[in-house]
């Protein structure tokens, strides 16, 4: 992993949260939830990285956290299933979840008229309803702590269309509508809701649709770094994007603009 | 552990509660509505939350959209709690 970009400067050390509470990144075992995760751990929060079949990837994360001087929590549990988001939101040691990134994903492509009620469902359970059942979950500690921030993983496909991602864009374009939404109802109370939108981002999901031909169309003639959308994560989690609410971040290179 | 559930500890952890929230004690009875205390919706939600920290009680949207009164809010975690 390329991080260097991501460690925290000494002069900004004192940036780093004194709040009592910690951090859960859904789907941080890799990719940009593995980045999201090691980067707030640098702001200085506990973080509860969470896996749903890779526990050596979400290990490898936490040590890598625990190597800096951050604290980390692996957690096993499959975002789709209503009890284990109930489980991965329980106030723990390091207090209540305060920063959540509902990063865990999937998709399950077929063009239309060829996707079957499963691979619909599916999807719209891991990408739309895991993000409103653990916004559910975190909101009411949020509110009582006149802080939080929601950081929800769309996708520029939730903005623009590719073929053969209908659900996939369904359930993306449903979390911006939800982030927004919720964002103007707990606004008042310190608690931040907002979106990022990557586009071709170098992970496990888009590996097998990646190639050179695609890159021509990106303006940065090149593929994001789950590193590059982890920064985004880490500035929407921070106390200096107080009064940034409702948005969707695309971090893309250029390719909606 | 659950607090015990009965009529008076509910209205303490009501009263409490409202206070936390903002609201003057001296403004607090069974007859105040919401409205004029200025309890708004999301301010149902915390004090849906310190119940359930309090009494393990839940209480969802359904529950409490029609309590006009903090006498009705004490009522229904009687209700629910009993």
């Amino acid at each position: 992993m390329t991080d260097a970009e991501l460690t925290v400067n000494p002069a900004e050390r004192d940036k780093v949260t004194t709040r009592e509470g910690c951090a859960l990144v859904t789907g941080s075992s890799r990719g940009i939830g593995a980045a999201a995760a090691i980067a707030l751990a640098r702001d200085g929060w506990p973080v509860r990285v969470n896996y749903r079949a890779d526990e050596e990837g979400a290990r490898e994360v936490a040590e890598k956290i625990a190597s800096e001087g951050g604290s980390a929590e692996v957690l096993q549990g499959d975002v789709g299933d209503p009890a284990a988001v109930a489980g991965l939101l329980e106030p723990g040691e390091a207090g209540p979840v305060l920063v959540l990134v509902n990063n865990a994903g999937l998709r399950l492509d077929g063009l239309s008229p060829q996707l079957d009620d499963e691979q619909w469902q599916r999807v719209i359970d891991v990408n739309l309803t895991a993000t409103f059942r653990a916004t559910r979950a975190a909101l009411p500690q949020m509110l009582r702590a006149r802080f939080g921030r929601i950081i929800n993983v769309a996708s520029i496909v939730g903005l623009h269309a590719n073929a053969g991602q209908a659900n996939y864009a369904a359930s993306k374009a449903g979390v911006i509508g939800f982030t927004k939404t919720v964002a103007v109802e707990v606004a008042r109370r310190g608690v931040t809701v907002n979106a990022v939108a990557p586009g071709l981002i170098k992970t496990a999901l888009t590996e097998e649709i990646l190639d050179g031909e695609m890159t021509k169309a990106i303006p940065a003639r090149r593929v994001g770094t789950p590193e590059e959308a982890a920064a985004c994560i880490r500035f929407l989690a921070s106390e200096e994007a107080s009064y940034v609410t409702g948005t969707t971040l695309t971090v893309d290179g250029g390719l909606s603009a | 552990m659950p607090t015990q559930v009965t009529p008076e500890s509910v209205e303490q952890t009501i009263y409490d509660g409202l206070v936390e929230l903002g609201t003057d004690r001296g403004e607090l009875s069974r007859e105040a509505t919401l409205e004029d205390l200025d309890v708004d919706s999301l301010d149902l939600v915390e004090l849906a939350q310190i119940v359930e920290d309090v009494y393990g009680v839940e209480l969802r949207g359904d529950d409490v959209k029609e309590v006009k009164t903090v006498g009705e809010v004490i009522d229904l975690v009687v209700a629910k709690a009993g």
